[in-house]
């Protein structure tokens, strides 16, 4: 098992986000959080990343045998755990290949292995660019800036596919994606895929999972999963919307 | 979010690095000015009349004038008969050799971090140091004169080239510029003279370390560089000082004087003492430079302001000859509650002029920035070009960024670019990192020095590592 | 000017007016309330003068003396509009001859629907506005007298782009052309629309003020451009408003190379999380045509880029306006605005006002605005020379390559040709072979 969430409470500005959520995820595996806005997704991803603003109040985060909650973001980072940004951030003047190899190398350092020289480097960004259809020009630029929504979300699968990481959590990679663009950072997600490696991702549409195949789909809802299953869940939430979990829930509850 | 919050907290809370007063004995005249005050001066400094003459006229228009009020900074009114306007160590050292320099003001210069020795061997750099109003160590001056170059303190200049200083002198800058203007050329205490002759370019960077020492004693620094027809010269100004309770006026002049075809570039890093976290104490800086390009020339301003708790302060260029450039590129810096107005004009008056405003202002604490430019475009000023670019950083919720861009545009074949922004660097950028496995004072480093770069790599390379390093001392603890 | 002398003035469309509400299409879906309101808003402000800050450099008053009335029903020769569609058989074409929709509908890929003046819905027939408007707008509100509704079923993705050519046929006099078209992009749909708008005749003179609303559900993309052709008599005062949901982009290209005074307003608002826009344009300017652009860009919700680049080139004595007006609102955080203009002056009498206006009441944003009004660079033009290539066609290359930098956001080929054939048409460039 690589992350195990237990009855996870968050609050955000004095507001109860996540009450009291569950998942386990294990290693290769994909899982999808979908749900609709305000139901907790982001803050879930952001939770995980060890985003400054939130305050866990309940529950544990067992990350490869971790407590997760215990560690800096760094640390998290270095330990595998990558987060996609829903709204990546610009670094003027930062170019992204130096961005990225100080991230790379941080990394390498903490799992006790030697830094990539500049030359290793070039050659290892030349291979994973060349997945996400990235040119030249794009490495060069400053980190994310002056980049239109498509490239951004593109550059941080592409930061993914460079740090290798164990957990990957794409918050609404596919957000501001036309169809062209959604399918190359689906594409460069898949090949990412292997047995080590397990990704979440947090959606509101379907449509990014006709791409990117999950294992599992869970919804969430009030700050619950409150439905887990197969691929066939995204495709029946696509058809009857989200006000069908939400009504079947209140109907419960009633 | 508390981990990144602590550490910054305790990085805050460091003290000034360079806050420390060296015990000389010195010979101070008792505060207050009056046309006597300016005679003893000159008669002390044994000044040729004309000088005199000039300090007087100066002092003259001076009191004719009133301080400008039209900047954006909070000033409290500054007492002028308050200030001591001579302070010089009564033990005198030859300039023949370190050894006989006082081996207190040695150990200034190590504690600064910048032995002289070491300079003079490693660095080929030229070392001009003014401790204190007076020059007590010149270097390198013998190899600069083989060449013809003129390296030495304004006293000496005016005492052993007085054609030169009396030619040029107050050609950039007349006395009746400005208020501080004014004081400063009636009561300057010392300064650099330099003389490039025709078409030699001077093969080291000239660098000049000053700092203000004595309790109450102004300091009024006079520059002055020419750079002779076809000439090349490279001027390296930077500057630390000592923690002090009181404000500390410093007014000074700056003048280039760039004839047809040659260059000058000016490079400064200010890092007087900005005044304690709550706001006490600091410099204030109020200094005019300016410089005057003829036919082809070029002068670059660079200028890196870390101190002082007010900076007001416009390295200015008029391109009065064809084809001249005129550069401008700037960091400034306020924490805390450090304040500064300062900005560039930049005068097209020749044809196939062109210039260069580069202006990165950061604000953190209660810090007030303000970039104050002015492009002036004068009628005969065919085919002039400006680009501006000014960028705002706001650290935190109480500092504050301005920016006033004044265009005056009298020809329309001018191509005139402005480019200016805002932002914040906040939790968010910093979280980005981190999460790439950086550290939050690494993410710091690298989005202020990103921020930067365009300034930065106009500097001479130990000077860029300097300015960067002061740079991380200056905002740490500000990011939260 | 008082009321009387004002509606003396526009005499003839006052009968107009009375003639249209004797039509179907005056009271259809309830417009009737909306156009009265609008005419008796125009006939006692007439039109904008020089002394309304939003006019002060644009001058309609050769509009104002106009006697227009409304444009009849017309037919447009079918080889003249094979001619001005700048996409073939590939595109989804609508053509609207003095604002009416002329032929057939044609036919529709799934998940487009189109309505009418015939069966349009309140909803379509009232601007997306927020407050009245401008003349113009009141004007368009007044006199349509059909319009095109296009709606985009959620999640459909358009590959055919729609194409719709607006043109006016001219009459005896002064014609008032009303085109109105609404778009409405579903949740997570996408589409390409191209509007051209033409003459029928080089000489007719006319009115257009065409009303363009487009709203962009969560997650939708759509991406419009406008081409400006219309003949130098003409006069050409658009005004186009846009509204985008959450994660929604919209790119707009506006090109303008017509019309004795043109001007485009495009409003556009922000509003949902994280949508980004793009408004670019390219205006050429040539003999005594005056040519207008305003933009205002509302920012009014969190982590929203805006990317606006306007260049124009001008020859003769045209004159161009640029007023971009960028507002962040206080919840607008993390706003990432960037706006440039460019423009490049080829002669001496040739002139631009420009007045970027930005605005931020946040604090966590990036706003960046660029301005630069210039000759061809003569450095540049004497390094070409220095290798070899003659005065004429290293000009010629300069110019192509300061239009490029907008053209080039085009999408589709034959419309970046189109547009960039009628660039050097006006400047009376030779083509570049590598186009």
């Amino acid at each position: 098992m690589l992350l195990e969430i237990k009855d996870l409470r968050v609050k955000a500005e004095d507001k109860e986000i996540l009450k009291g959520l569950d998942l386990t995820v294990n290693a290769g595996e994909v899982h999808a959080v979908m749900g609709p806005n305000g139901s907790g997704k982001s803050t879930l991803a952001r939770v995980l990343a060890g985003s400054p603003g939130y305050e866990v109040t309940g529950g544990s985060i067992t990350y490869d045998g971790k407590d997760l909650l215990e560690l800096d973001p760094e640390v998290r980072a270095c330990e595998g755990v990558f987060m996609a940004f829903q709204y990546p951030i610009e670094i003027a003047g930062i170019n992204n290949t130096y961005f990225l190899r100080t991230a790379l190398n941080s990394v390498r350092k903490h799992r006790g292995e030697p830094e990539l020289d500049a030359v290793e480097f070039m050659q290892l960004v030349r291979e994973k660019a060349a997945l996400l259809e990235m040119d030249q020009a794009m490495l060069n630029r400053s980190v994310n800036e002056g980049f239109s929504g498509g490239e951004k979300k593109r550059n941080e699968i592409f930061q993914m596919a460079v740090l290798e990481p164990k957990l990957a959590i794409l918050d609404e990679t596919d957000s501001g994606l036309d169809i062209d663009a959604l399918k190359i950072v689906a594409n460069g997600v898949n090949s990412l895929r292997s047995p080590e490696r397990s990704i979440i991702v947090v959606t509101h549409y379907q449509r990014l999972l006709n791409y990117i195949v999950p294992d599992f789909v869970h919804v969430l809802s009030g700050g619950r999963i409150v439905r887990s299953g197969g691929r066939e869940l995204a495709l029946e939430l696509e058809e009857k919307g989200y006000g069908w979990i939400e009504a079947e829930m209140a109907g419960a509850r009633g | 979010m508390s981990t990144s919050a602590d550490t910054i907290e305790q990085l805050a809370t460091r003290e000034y690095q360079y806050g420390f007063e060296t015990e000389v004995e010195a010979e101070t005249f008792p505060p207050g000015l009056d046309e006597d005050v300016i005679r003893r001066l000159s008669a002390k400094k044994q000044e040729p009349e004309w000088m005199l003459e000039f300090r007087l006229k100066a002092y003259r228009a001076w009191l004719k004038m009133t301080e400008p009020t039209w900047h954006n900074l909070k000033i409290e009114p500054v007492d002028f008969q308050a200030i001591s306007y001579y302070s010089a160590p009564k033990k005198r050292p030859e300039l023949k050799s370190l050894d006989e320099v006082d081996p207190e003001v040695l150990r200034t210069f190590e504690k600064l971090g910048i032995p002289l020795e070491e300079q003079k061997l490693l660095a080929g750099v030229a070392v001009d140091a003014v401790f204190d109003s007076v020059s007590v160590a010149t270097t390198f001056r013998e190899k600069l004169a083989e060449l013809g170059i003129i390296f030495c303190s304004m006293s000496d200049a005016i005492r052993e080239h007085p054609d030169l200083v009396r030619r040029y002198l107050g050609s950039v800058v007349p006395y009746t510029d400005n208020f501080y203007a004014a004081l400063n050329s009636a009561v300057f205490s010392d300064g650099s003279f330099v003389y490039v002759p025709k078409g030699v370019r001077c093969p080291m960077e000239l660098s000049t370390y000053f700092r203000i020492n004595a309790r109450n004693t102004g300091q009024f620094e006079r520059t002055l560089i020419v750079a002779d027809e076809g000439a090349t010269v490279s001027y390296l100004e930077g500057c630390t000082a000592p923690m002090r309770d009181e404000n500390q006026l410093h007014a000074a002049v700056v003048e280039l004087v760039a004839l047809d075809g040659s260059t000058i570039k000016y490079s400064t890093i200010q890092n007087w003492y900005p005044g304690d976290s709550e706001g006490r104490g600091g410099i204030y800086n109020f200094v005019t430079k300016r410089g005057k390009a003829m036919a082809n020339a070029k002068i670059t301003w660079t200028q890196v302001e870390t101190g002082s708790a007010i900076t007001w302060k416009y390295p200015s260029c008029i391109l009065q000859g064809d084809n001249s450039v005129g550069e401008f590129y700037s960091v400034a810096v306020t924490n805390n509650y450090q304040q500064a107005d300062t900005g560039t004009k930049m005068i097209h008056l020749g044809k196939n002029t062109r210039s260069t405003i580069v202006s990165k202002g950061i604000s953190a604490g209660h810090g007030q920035n303000t970039y104050r430019g002015a492009v002036t475009i004068g009628r005969n000023a065919q085919n002039a070009r400006n680009y501006s670019q000014c960028d705002s950083m706001l650290i935190g919720n109480r500092c504050g960024a301005h920016t006033f861009p004044y265009l005056e545009i009298k020809n329309t074949s001018a191509t005139v670019e402005h480019e200016a922004s805002t932002s914040k660097i906040g939790e968010e950028q910093i979280f980005y990192c981190q999460q790439r496995g950086i550290s939050t004072e690494d993410a710091v480093n690298m989005i202020v020095s990103g921020f930067c770069k365009e300034v930065f790599r106009e500097l001479p390379m130990e000077f860029a590592v300097e300015a960067q390093k002061l740079l991380s001392i200056s905002l740490e603890g500000s990011v939260g | 000017m008082s009321t009387t002398q004002v509606a003396e003035r526009h005499a003839s469309l006052a009968a107009g007016f009375e003639e249209l509400k004797g039509r179907p299409a005056f009271s259809a879906g309830g417009a009737s309330e909306g156009r009265i309101a609008a005419f008796e808003r125009f006939s006692r402000q007439g039109f904008p003068t020089t002394r309304d800050e939003e006019w002060r450099f644009t001058n309609v008053a050769p509009i104002a003396e106009l006697r227009l009335s409304p444009a009849p029903e017309a037919k447009a020769d079918s080889t003249l509009v094979a001619g001005l569609l700048p996409l073939g058989q590939d595109a989804v074409t609508f053509v609207l001859v003095n604002g009416r929709l002329s032929g057939p509908l044609p036919r529709l890929p799934r998940g487009v629907a189109v309505r009418t003046i015939a069966n349009a819905e309140a909803g379509d027939l009232l601007p997306a506005r927020p407050e009245g408007g401008t003349a113009f707008t009141d004007l368009n509100t007044a006199f349509f007298e059909d319009l095109l509704v296009i709606d985009i079923a959620p999640k459909a993705v358009i590959e055919r782009p729609i194409q719709i050519l607006h043109v006016t046929v001219p009459g005896a006099d002064p014609l008032l052309v009303a085109p109105r078209i609404v778009v409405r992009a579903g949740e997570a749909s996408q589409a390409m629309l191209v509007e051209t708008y033409a003459d029928a005749a080089g000489d007719g003179v006319a009115l257009v003020a065409p009303a363009v609303d487009v709203e962009l559900a969560p997650a939708a993309f759509v991406d419009h451009v406008k081409l400006q052709r219309q003949n130098n008599r003409s006069f050409h005062i658009a005004t186009m408003f846009v509204r985008t949901g959450r994660s929604s982009t919209f790119t707009s290209h506006a090109v303008t190379v017509g019309g004795r005074i043109a001007r485009n307003d495009i409003v556009a608002v922000l509003d949902g999380e994280g949508t980004e826009v793009t408004l670019n344009g390219l205006y050429v300017g040539a003999g005594d045509m005056l040519v207008d652009t305003h933009t205002t860009i509302n920012h009014v919700q969190p982590h929203c880029p805006s990317h606006e680049v306007y260049k124009g080139i001008l020859t003769g004595r045209s004159r161009a306006v640029f007023n971009g007006k960028i507002f962040v609102h206080p919840e607008a955080q993390k706003t990432d605005a960037k706006q440039t203009n460019k423009a490049l002056l080829l002669s001496d009498e040739a002139q631009i006002n420009t007045k970027p206006q930005l605005e931020i009441f946040a604090d966590d944003v990036k706003c960046t605005h660029g301005a630069a009004i210039g000759q061809l660079d003569t450095d540049a033009l004497f390094y070409l020379k220095a290798r070899g290539i003659p005065e004429r066609h290293a000009r010629n290359m300069l110019i192509h390559a300061f239009a490029s930098d907008v053209l080039n956001g085009i999408r589709l080929d034959p419309v970046r040709r189109t547009t960039m054939a009628l660039v050097e048409g006006m400047l009376e460039l030779e083509a570049l072979e590598q186009e």
